[in-house]
Order: structure tokens, then C-alpha cells, then sequence
């Protein structure tokens, strides 16, 4: 047994042990399981919020993009601090419109606010097929992660069933609270392991952090400037703003959203949050050192920068730390997906079916699907291959679709109808699977067109063709149906 | 509009509307080039740009 596998097996039994004593005696119905009571503070929501920054994505994708692309990879960093802005004024009034109507999940707000079942089982559909591949790819690399900094040890399969068990156990038994008490961990290790990587490594190799860039420079000129075509500033633009607004309608982020003691937490919380996105900076760092010390990675294998830099440069045992806060970076928002997951389908889905079920057993039930969506997420992620990826880009694309009807809700006179909100939605789907499936961006729909428009970010498309079709199904259906005039003033 | 509102777009559109702009600078501050040192210190100007909202946010009395 090596070094790094008995810290990665230490720190597994710590979250474990973490996530399960988070219970404390507290009785778990659904609000306090799913919504932690509505009485998480200050510290837990930034952790919650902020720690949702720091995903498998952090480690693997961040240090991959740094690698292969260069500075387009920068979209990261402004995109996050951006949507801590809308963060700022959205989420308070989620906050405040779900506590003076008890709602749960995502799915419950959008019932509520436009006074259609129909719409939260919509909603929840949406929000199902969104997660579970975002769930998938916290497994895979957590798999990854493991499997490489256990020295192939624990085999990828092995520590994907490891995590969803951990998952599994912790979130039927402490829901929210094992989630807040284990991201507590995770982002203490990941602060400083990502923060001593992102300096060390560039010292190591180079001598500082200007020297590093100018080598690469010189084996990769221009890799430091947006290109005219392609990854160029209009894709920057368009991308950073369409991920600062779409990352928030996120099911699991409602969860964490509605668990604040108070509106007022939440903004304070934003004041810090965009400094916290920093991290991923020093991510970068590690993944422009790694360009000429582990040089012809390509396609998946770009993903491994962070990790095959570190294997060839620290011992046994610091390789382990480095597997461990992977561990964990996959464990904490996976369990958040799990449980939005299972509350949405059987307070969104089961209630709907069976109006006459009582709270009881709703939460009874979300807590029993927990392990029936662990071992579906553990099943796509063995056996689903690269088709993942398209899997998660339409997941992003379907997620932002709920933003359009989201906004217009906290409008003082919402003009949009409860039809007009489903058809917008369903509208901005089909677009959404119509340009993924077909790989299309504004260059192959409109190749006559110049650089500037052919280079903006795809999910545009399907979000114009949704606000479009939202408003014009509501200006027809507005005598049909009054929507629920019930908002909330976001200012 | 107030001047909380005004502060919170002022980010977007300074931060990527002068990308074409900072997309030409060709030196290095801080050890970083020009762009990636431009996001990063958008990113503490948003702190402090939302500290200053906080402050002035009459929600947050």
C-alpha cells in the first residue's frame, strides 16, 4: 500500500464521518433535509455558494483548458465574479419569494410563481436531465482523480463506486447539512493546495511566474492573445456573459439559495465570493507550466495536466493530499445534485401523481431515491463514454432556458402567461438539441456572416428563439389565462 | 436607475467591452499578460464594487 492511497483512504473515512455526524439529533423532514431548515448562516451559505466554483471541473477541466487553449481559457475567471453580481440582486429575492411560500425546490418556484403545476413538473424534467450528467462528470472525475494520484491503485470504477457510496450514505442521513459540513473540508484543502501548486510549480520549472509565461510564448506565440477567429473576442464576450447569467439557474444552487437564514446573509456573502474565484488563476498557472514538462497531451488526455505534472514532480504522499481535495471537489457538489435531484422528482413529480401523499412521505421518498439516482449516475458514468460531454453541453444549454421565465417573474407586472413561460422553455430545448446534436455554431447556420457574429457563443440562439416564441405565446394567451401577479422587488 | 445599479453594470460593461482594447496590449504586469492580469483585476474590482453596493444597498440596513 502506498503513501498516497493511505491519504486518500484517511481522508475518505474524514468526509464520511463528516457528512454523517452533521445530523446532530436533528429530525430530517424535507425542509430541514433538503433546505437545512432555512437556517444556514453566513459561513455555511459562502461555502455552499463559493464552494460551488470549486467543482471536479476546478482540478481537471481548468488546468486542461489552461493547457490546450491558452488565454481563451480566461473566461473562467470573469465569467464567475459576473454572476456574483447577478447573484447579488437574483438571489436574495428567490430567498425572500421561497420563504413566504415554503418552497423547496426549483421546480416548487416556478409553480408557484405562475400558478401552474404543469410548469413545475416542466421545470423538473428540465432540471432532471440537466443534473444527472453534471453528476456524471463529478464521478468521472472523481475517478480519474483517484485512479491516477492512488499510482492506478484504486481503479477508476472502483473509486467511482467508493464516492457514490460516500455520497449516498451521507446525503439520506444529513441531506444538506453533510454537504455544507464536507465542502467545509474540501475547500479548506483545495484553497491551499490549488494556491501552493499554482505558485510552486511555475518557481520549480522556470524560476517565477513571468519566466514561465515567456517560455511558453516562445514555443506557442500568440497563445497569450485572443485569436481573430474562433476563440476570438466576440466568443470571449458572448460566452463569459451567457455563463455568467445561465450558471445561476442551476437546480442544486436554488437548494443552496433557499437554506440562508436571511437575504441579507446572502448578500454579504457575494462581497468575498469573486476574490474566492481567484483559485482558479493559480489552476491556470499549473496548466501553462505543464505545456512544456509534460508536452503532447491531446484530447482527453489534456484533463490529466494537473495530475501527471504533479506525479512527475512531488512525492508519494503529497500526491495523495492532491487525490484527497480531488475526492472531495466531486463529493460536494455531487451530493447537492443527488439531492435536488431526488426532492424535485418527489415533491415535483411523486406529489403531483399522488396529491394525497403527505409531507412524511415525500421526504421519505426523496431520501430512497437518493440511492436509485447514484446507481443510474454510476452506470452512465462506466458505461457512457465520451457521449457525456455532449450530454453535459446540452444540459447547460436546456438548464439556461429557465432563465428568461425566471427574470420576467420578478417583473412588478409580469406580461408572461404560464403558457407563454412552457412554450418558451420547450422552444429553447429543441434549439438546444438541434445545435448540439447537429455540432452547429453561428459560423455553420450563417457562414456569409462575418468573424465577429460566426464566433458568438451558440447557446444565444437558443435563448433568443425562447424569449421570441415566451412572448408571443403570451400576448396571444393573455386573455386566456392572467398569469399569478405576485412579485417581488428584486431592487 | 440609483447609483447601486449603475455600479453593478459598470463590470460588465468595462470589463468586456474594453477587451478589444486590452486584447492588443503586449506586456506583462504583475508576472501576467495584459488579458489574463485585466480578468484578474476586474475580479477584485468586483469585490470592492460590491462592498461599496453593500454598504450603500438601503436593504442592508
Amino acid at each position: 500500500m502506498n503513501a498516497a492511497l493511505i491519504v486518500i483512504i484517511v481522508f475518505i473515512c474524514i468526509s464520511l464521518y463528516l457528512g454523517v455526524k452533521a445530523k446532530k439529533g436533528r429530525s430530517m423532514d424535507l425542509d430541514e433535509w433538503a433546505v437545512g431548515g432555512r437556517g444556514l448562516g453566513s459561513f455555511f451559505i459562502f461555502i455552499l455558494l463559493a464552494g460551488e466554483m470549486n467543482t471536479t471541473f476546478t482540478f481537471l477541466g481548468g488546468s486542461g483548458w489552461a493547457y490546450d487553449k491558452g488565454i481563451p481559457a480566461a473566461y473562467m475567471i470573469i465569467y464567475l465574479p459576473l454572476s456574483i453580481i447577478v447573484m447579488y440582486w437574483l438571489a436574495p429575492a428567490i430567498w425572500k419569494y421561497a420563504k413566504q411560500h415554503k418552497l423547496v425546490s426549483q421546480s416548487d418556484f416556478f409553480k408557484s410563481k405562475y400558478d401552474s403545476r404543469f410548469l413545475g413538473v416542466l421545470v423538473t424534467i428540465i432540471g432532471v436531465i440537466s443534473m444527472v450528467p453534471y453528476l456524471v462528470l463529478q464521478l468521472k472525475g472523481l475517478g480519474m482523480i483517484v485512479s491516477v494520484a492512488s499510482y492506478g491503485t484504486i481503479s477508476s470504477t472502483t473509486a467511482i463506486i467508493i464516492g457514490a457510496s460516500i455520497l449516498t450514505v451521507y446525503v439520506m442521513i444529513s441531506g444538506i447539512h453533510g454537504s455544507a459540513w464536507t465542502a467545509v473540508l474540501k475547500d479548506f484543502m483545495i484553497f491551499f493546495i490549488v494556491l501552493f501548486l499554482g505558485l510552486y510549480l511555475p518557481f520549480h520549472y522556470y524560476g517565477g511566474i513571468q519566466p514561465m509565461f515567456e517560455a511558453v510564448e516562445n514555443v506557442k506565440p500568440g497563445f497569450f492573445t485572443l485569436p481573430k477567429e474562433g476563440l476570438s473576442i466576440s466568443w470571449f464576450i458572448s460566452a463569459s456573459l451567457l455563463s455568467a447569467v445561465g450558471g445561476l439557474v442551476w437546480p442544486h444552487l436554488f437548494g443552496a439559495i433557499y437554506s440562508s437564514k436571511s437575504g441579507k446573509a446572502i448578500r454579504k456573502n457575494t462581497i468575498m465570493q469573486p476574490i474566492y474565484s481567484l483559485m482558479l488563476l493559480f489552476v491556470f498557472f499549473v496548466g501553462f507550466t505543464a505545456i512544456e514538462q509534460v508536452p503532447g497531451l491531446k484530447g482527453g488526455e489534456i484533463d490529466l495536466a494537473l495530475l501527471q505534472l504533479s506525479i512527475q514532480t512531488f512525492d508519494p504522499w503529497f500526491v495523495g493530499l492532491i487525490g484527497a481535495a480531488g475526492l472531495l471537489t466531486a463529493l460536494v457538489p455531487g451530493s447537492m445534485l443527488i439531492m435536488s435531484t431526488a426532492t424535485s422528482l418527489s415533491l415535483n413529480v411523486y406529489k403531483e401523481v399522488q396529491p394525497s401523499a403527505s409531507n412524511k412521505q415525500v421526504a421519505l421518498l426523496a431520501k430512497l431515491l437518493v440511492p436509485v439516482i447514484a446507481i443510474i449516475a454510476v452506470y452512465f458514468t462506466i458505461n457512457g463514454g465520451n457521449t457525456i460531454v455532449t450530454l453535459l453541453l446540452l444540459g447547460y444549454g436546456f438548464i439556461a432556458q429557465l432563465l428568461p421565465a425566471l427574470l420576467f417573474s420578478f417583473m412588478k407586472r409580469n406580461f408572461v402567461t404560464k403558457y407563454g413561460a412552457a412554450a418558451g422553455m420547450i422552444t429553447g430545448v429543441g434549439a438546444v438539441m438541434y445545435t448540439t446534436i447537429n455540432n452547429s455554431s453561428f459560423g455553420t447556420l450563417f457562414p456569409s456572416l462575418p468573424s465577429v457574429i460566426k464566433d458568438l457563443d451558440i447557446g444565444i440562439i437558443a435563448l433568443f428563439f425562447n424569449v421570441v416564441v415566451m412572448i408571443l405565446v403570451s400576448m396571444m394567451t393573455r386573455k386566456l389565462a392572467v398569469s399569478k401577479v405576485d412579485s417581488v422587488d428584486i431592487a | 436607475m440609483k447609483l447601486i445599479h449603475i455600479l453593478s453594470i459598470i463590470p460588465f460593461v468595462l470589463a468586456l467591452g474594453l477587451l478589444p482594447l486590452v486584447n492588443k496590449v503586449q506586456i506583462y504586469v504583475l508576472g501576467m499578460p495584459f488579458l489574463l492580469f485585466w480578468v484578474v483585476i476586474w475580479t477584485v474590482l468586483i469585490s470592492g464594487i460590491l462592498y461599496v453596493v453593500y454598504k450603500l444597498d438601503p436593504a442592508n440596513q
